[in-house]
């Protein structure tokens, strides 16, 4: 198996999360867009460990840890945005410009 | 007997009170009978530990220093925690020990405005450490410490329960509160001298030996005495302690901030300034200058004669002219410790055993003196003796032994105030070989003529507040005779004072063996 | 190891005694402090007693009268010469100080005189006093009074001598200043107080030279080296040598508390006190004290200070004649009194400086008994009438004579009428005075016994003779009173049998007994080298009666008369005299105006130093301190560092008001920033790492 098409399909989800956080207003979609990039980086990682034959299977183990920390990532996260809403009647992030200095 | 010899006791002596006034801090300030027995017992413990020095001490020897240790402290600099009794400090760590006791039995139900015993217990304990460490520290630097320590509580006492009537300092026209005046006054004046001090003290550190092997240790400064005071710079090192211990004495010309300090200090702050503080610039005198640089002490004692029997003069003449009875006896004391210095200025045995006595015995009278007029300020809140008058009639007991201890302090004799004025005048008949007797032998004239303006205002100033009628104003007044309270305080010194006057062996007795020491240390680094 | 306890009570080496005594000396010590016992209890439990406390000072003196009569009964029988001393103190290896008592021939005598006159003062003071205030402080400062003057005549050295000496001036000053509620009384106790502590100087500087050149404080190693004519007496002192500088200096102490001329102006101010502190005063406990000192020193005085003598007679003589002239114009019956004891004390001075022992001490003895008489009697007069003034008096003898019969004997003494006590006694110093070689001084004396008898007849005359001119009616003192008067009239009669010198008709001598001499003899450094004559000398003894019974004719012819007016009948206005003797040659004027700028200007002055020169000096330094830091603080702190510091703030706050720009607060701004950044660095990284 051949690492180059798997990175461009890695590079291919990162990009589209990248696009996905920086250009979509609705939070839930940037949290998506989160998740499409933390996946994107799971993909590399798992393709570089099966290209480079790490032994102690690091690469695996990274993904699993970023896997773990995405789910918290988006528990927290969802809550958040559900809270927001709440109080705010809105997801839109331009309206949560309360850190401006 | 262990805890004695290994220091534990002396440690006790002088910390003691700092834990006693942490106790204090921590007790909640509702509690007012608490913490007052927490420092009552901590000041009675220290007074029966120092008593029990005074049982045990061994008079046999009493030059050496004894109950001491000699820890190492701050070994980059060679400072030690060295501390010991020898016959000079023991009778001092008693007085101590046992006004302090006085005073907050005193104090008991005397608080002067704004109140806040707490506050004022942990002060009067604070400076109990710093007066019995002082007379224990057998190092410069500790001595040093303890000394400027006593100057906090001080300054605090005078400046927050001091007089609060407006003083107007002349030639500059500026009006301000007596105690800010006076506490500011105090503490500036005192650091001064203190600041010249701590110059010689580093002076004779860097003289004492090649770097490493310097040491502020007294004893063994005093055996390097020869040396120290063959150095070229030995003259100034004396002149900045002279500086330094003459402030605190007062003498004249350094006394100006002694009346203002004293009028204006509490009724406890006047008792302790006097009876303890003033002692600390003549026992540094004896204990550090004389020895250490006895030959700058030969030349100088000319200078401390005349200086000291101007200060009889001057303080008795000044007296003459005082309306306000605490005023007076504040000044009183620049003459009485005329006298001491008078006695330190002649270096013999009978000149500096007379200044010792002398200074226990101001210690008591002019203290009582001071309880007597601030329980009298109480009564009448006034202490313009235009306005006193016929106090015996009002205060029979009061009057008594305000004219008791008025007597007292005149030098009467059979009390304790004779011995330190009849024997420094014996010392200045003869002064030490090499002194100029006729100075010294018309010093004694005039000091002698000294105690007859003593008497002068002393007689004035009861005549004027003890006899006569009572003044109108107080007409339909009760006043209440002296109460519990000051009876326990004062029957002590009372006791004391006769106790000293009939037998003088009782400080004698432990002076008289260190100061034979003393003098024949001086006189041999001298030759 | 020497604790406490065994540093104050190791009495080994401490108790030192001399002569020979038994247990009735060794015990001596109790006379001393049953005084200060008395006072003590007095004042604890007086207020409760009948007579306030005066039951307690009345046993005490008892107790002192009966204890020194068995002392000078000893010490006759036996010649006791008995010294012991207890250590209180030392300083160095050489002065110690010591408490201790004396009991010789000497000091016998003068505890019995003290006694006797003490008891019977204190008997007489339990009537006179009665319903007065505060009479429980009173006797206890009476019993203080007597217990000084115990402890000044037992002291064995001169340091218990000053105390004694001092405490008896505080006694007396406390005593005179009785009623101290009128500032006059309390200002005549302070005038005793001060005149007496300026004479102290001369008293504590002298005893000083002496004892620190000798190295001991004890009366007998200083007289040891009088006696000896040793080499520590003639060191250089004051441009003469210790011995007589400070012999001198002890006469200069003597002056105060003995009152000789011109320390005498505090005596008769001294009459305020209660009328039994006068007698006790004048006749035992205090101006007796300085010519006890002077016969206690008098080996000193008699060998190496002999220079001090003429300055001592010059004084004496000074003070017996002109003290005596201004007794004639005081109409205050106590203040005659007061200076005729003054003058008295000037007898006895001048006795003692011309080498007369015992005749001073004689005249002391018998003047002690009929001194205290006169002023009991006055006392009682006063008591009776209520004034002390004579102008208020007159023909008392039918209303009161008790009083009278014993005044009369006692003013018979003093005048010095044979056969009573001041006839021998005042003999024997005319007597010392003429072997002496002092003539002038001898008819100075003479004179002097002249205006006694003159100015006592006058005081007679006004005082019971002629018509009552008080208010009220005059009666005579209860028994507590005047059975005193009585006892000493007896005394004032006999006193003088204890030592005649005899009258000599052709060979043989009759009536000749010297116990007295060889009683006083009975002490350390006898003999004293003072003249007794062999009898009575005709012709000296005829000259002091002629000047006693001249004295008294023409004191009786001027003022028996009971003239109308009181210009007339009370005094002698001679020109020029009477102005100065009124104003007591002006000394209190002079002495006033001393204290007086002692008091005004000096302290004044002093006082103005203090707050103008040396606190401005001070608070110079103060403000000079104050505006260096204003100074400091607004030029060096505000405009330079304080300048740099601002400034850096200063460029911080601007960048931050650049900066907070970029934080708009829009996540997806951030976000876009740091993806921006991230691509960045790997182009960097690219670039940088392509080669």
């Amino acid at each position: 198996m051949t690492l180059g098409p798997v990175l461009v399909l890695a590079a291919l989800l990162f990009s589209m999360g990248v696009y996905g956080v920086l250009a979509r207003r609705n939070a839930v979609t940037v949290l998506l867009a989160v998740e499409l990039m933390l996946n994107a980086v799971n993909i590399n990682l798992v393709a570089f460990q099966s290209a480079l034959q790490s032994p102690q299977g690091l690469g695996q183990i990274f993904a699993i840890f970023v896997i773990t920390v995405a789910a918290a990532e988006v528990g927290i996260g969802l809550a958040i945005v559900l809270l927001i809403f709440r109080n705010r009647r809105s997801a839109n992030l331009d309206d949560f410009a309360t850190m401006k200095g | 007997m262990e805890l004695l010899d290994n220091g534990t006791v002396l440690s006790l002596i002088t910390f003691l009170p700092l834990v006693g006034a942490l106790v204090v801090g921590l007790i909640p300030r509702a509690q007012e009978e608490a913490y007052k027995w927490a420092a009552l017992i901590t000041a009675l413990v220290v007074g029966v530990l120092s008593i029990v020095v005074a049982f045990v001490f061994d008079y046999g020897d009493s030059a050496k220093f004894q109950f001491g240790t000699d820890l190492s402290w701050i070994e980059s600099i060679g400072s030690n925690f060295h501390i010991g009794v020898d016959g000079i400090s023991l009778p001092m760590l008693v007085l101590s020990a046992v006004i302090t006791i006085l005073a907050i039995i005193y104090s008991w139900d005397h608080w002067e405005e704004p109140r806040n015993p707490k506050a004022f217990l942990i002060l009067m304990l604070l400076l109990e450490t710093g007066m019995n460490g002082t007379f224990v520290a057998l190092d410069l630097i500790l001595f040093f410490i303890f000394f400027e320590l006593v100057l906090l509580p001080m300054y605090f006492m005078i400046g927050i329960w001091g007089d609060k009537t407006p003083r107007t300092i002349a030639m500059f026209n500026l009006t301000t509160e007596t105690r800010l005046y006076a506490s500011i006054k105090f503490f500036l004046f005192t650091l001064f001298g203190s600041a010249f001090m701590l110059l010689s003290f580093l002076g004779l550190y860097f003289n004492s030996g090649d770097a490493g092997a310097r040491t502020f240790d007294i004893p063994k400064l005093i055996e390097m005495a020869p040396h120290l005071s063959a150095l070229p710079i030995a003259g100034w090192l004396f002149a900045g302690m002279f500086l330094g211990f003459a402030v605190k004495v007062p003498m004249w010309p350094f006394h100006t901030w002694l009346p203002d300090a004293h009028t204006a200090a509490p009724t406890v702050g006047s008792v302790l300034l006097a009876a303890i503080l003033l002692k600390l610039g003549s026992y540094g005198f004896i204990r550090i200058a004389l020895p250490i640089l006895p030959e700058q002490a030969m030349q100088w004692a000319p200078t401390i004669a005349i200086l000291a029997v101007i200060g009889i003069i001057y303080g008795s003449l000044a007296c003459l002219a005082q309306t306000d009875m605490k005023r007076l006896i504040a000044f009183s004391s620049v003459g009485h410790m005329g006298f001491v210095m008078l006695g330190i200025s002649t270096m013999t045995e009978a000149g500096i055993n007379a200044a010792i006595i002398g200074m226990v015995a101001h210690g008591v009278i002019t203290g009582m003196l001071f309880f007597v007029a601030g329980s009298m300020h109480h009564r009448y809140h006034t202490r313009d003796m235009a306005r006193l008058g016929g106090n015996a009639t009002l205060m029979p007991k009061m009057g008594f032994i305000l004219g008791f201890i008025a007597m007292a302090s005149l030098g009467l004799p059979g009390l304790a105030g004779f011995w330190g004025e009849f024997m420094a005048l014996l010392g200045a008949f003869r002064p030490a070989a090499g002194l100029p007797v006729g100075l010294f032998q018309t010093a004694m004239v005039i000091g002698a003529v000294g105690t007859v303006l003593t008497a002068g205002y002393l007689l004035w100033m009861l005549q004027k507040v003890n006899l006569g009628e009572p003044k109108d104003e107080w007409a339909g007044h009760e006043f209440h005779d002296v109460d519990r309270f000051e009876m326990a305080a004062w029957v002590p010194l009372l006791l004391a004072t006769v106790a000293i006057g009939v037998y003088p062996r009782l400080v004698l007795g432990s002076t008289n063996g260190a100061v034979k020491e003393l003098v024949s240390t001086i006189l041999e680094n001298l030759a | 190891m020497t604790n406490l306890f065994l540093a104050l009570a190791s009495e080994g080496e401490k108790a030192v005694e001399f002569g020979s005594g038994g247990q009735l000396q060794e015990w001596a010590w109790l006379i001393l402090v049953a005084p200060f016992v008395a006072y003590v209890l007095i004042l604890a439990y007086g207020k409760k007693l009948k007579y306030e406390g005066g039951e307690i000072a009345v046993g005490m003196m008892a107790f002192v009268f009966g204890y020194g009569l068995l002392l000078w009964v000893d010490t006759i029988r036996n010649h006791t010469v008995f010294e012991k001393s207890i250590e209180i103190g030392r300083v160095g290896n050489g002065m110690v100080f010591e408490w201790g008592w004396v009991v010789d021939g000497l000091s016998s005598m003068m505890y019995f005189v003290v006694g006797t006159v003490g008891l019977l003062v204190f008997t007489y003071a339990l009537g006179y006093m009665k319903g007065e205030r505060r009479n429980t402080f009173f006797y206890a400062s009476f019993s203080l009074f007597a217990g000084a003057m115990l402890v000044l005549v037992a002291s064995a050295n001169l340091a218990q001598l000053i105390v004694g000496w001092e405490l008896v001036g505080v006694a007396s000053y406390l005593l005179i200043g009785h009623y101290w509620e009128d500032k006059a009384n309390s200002s005549a106790g302070m005038k005793a107080f001060f005149t007496n502590k300026v004479a102290d100087v001369g008293l504590i500087v002298g005893a000083l030279a002496l004892s620190v050149s000798v190295g001991s404080f004890r009366i007998k190693d200083i007289l040891e080296v009088a006696t000896t004519n040793g080499d520590s007496l003639n060191a250089p002192y004051f441009g003469s040598t210790v011995a007589v500088a400070g012999a001198l200096l002890l006469f200069f102490g003597a002056m105060g508390k003995s009152a000789q001329f011109p320390l005498h102006i505090w005596l008769p101010d001294a009459m305020a006190g209660p009328t039994p502190v006068s007698a006790l005063m004048h006749a035992a406990t205090m101006v007796t004290a300085g010519i006890y000192l002077m016969a206690r020193m008098f080996p000193l005085y008699q060998e190496m200070a002999t220079a001090a003598r003429p300055i001592m007679i010059a004084v004496g003589a000074a003070t017996l004649f002109l003290t005596g002239l201004i007794a004639l114009v005081q109409d205050d019956i106590k203040k005659v009194l007061a200076y005729s004891t003054v003058s008295q004390l000037g007898y006895m001075m001048v006795a003692i400086a011309a080498g007369g022992y015992t005749a001073a001490l004689f005249h002391l003895f018998t003047h002690a008994f009929f001194k205290a008489l006169l002023f009991l009697g006055a006392g009682s007069v006063i008591h009776g009438v209520h004034s002390n003034n004579m102008s208020d008096m007159g023909g008392l003898r039918k209303y009161m004579p008790r009083t009278f019969w014993t005044f009369i004997i006692g003013s018979g003494a003093l005048a010095g009428i044979i056969p009573l006590a001041g006839f021998f006694s005042k003999d024997e110093i005319l007597g010392t005075l003429d072997y002496e070689g002092y003539t002038a001084v001898l008819w100075i004396a003479i004179a002097g016994a002249f205006v006694t008898a003159f100015y006592m007849t006058r005081a007679v005359a006004l005082t019971f003779f002629g018509s009552y001119k008080g208010h009220g009616h005059p009666h005579e003192s209860e028994g507590l009173m005047t059975v005193p008067l009585m006892i000493l009239a007896g005394f004032s009669v006999v006193a003088g049998a204890v030592n005649m010198a005899g009258f000599k008709f052709g060979e043989t001598i009759v009536l000749r007994y010297t116990g007295f001499t060889e009683w006083l003899a009975t002490r350390d450094f006898s003999p004293l080298g003072d003249h007794h004559p062999e009898a009575l000398e005709w012709g000296l003894a005829l000259y002091g009666t002629a000047a006693a019974v001249g004295g008294i004719a023409i004191g009786w012819m001027l003022f028996s008369k009971d003239a109308e007016t009181q210009e007339a009948r009370d005094r002698l206005t001679i020109p020029v005299l009477y102005p100065i003797l009124r104003a007591k040659y002006y000394l209190d004027d002079v002495a006033l105006g001393l204290v007086g700028v002692i008091k005004g200007p000096a302290a004044r002055f002093v006082d103005w130093t203090n707050t103008y020169i040396f606190d401005t000096i001070v608070n110079s330094f103060g403000f000079a301190a104050g505006w260096l830091g204003k100074v400091v603080y607004n030029v060096a702190d505000q405009g330079i560092i304080d300048g740099i510091f601002n400034g850096s703030a200063g460029v911080a706050s601007v960048a931050g008001g650049w900066l907070r720009k970029i934080q708009t607060g829009k996540i997806q701004q951030y976000a876009g920033a740091l993806v921006i950044g991230a691509v960045a660095l790997v182009v960097g990284f690219v670039i940088f790492n392509s080669n």
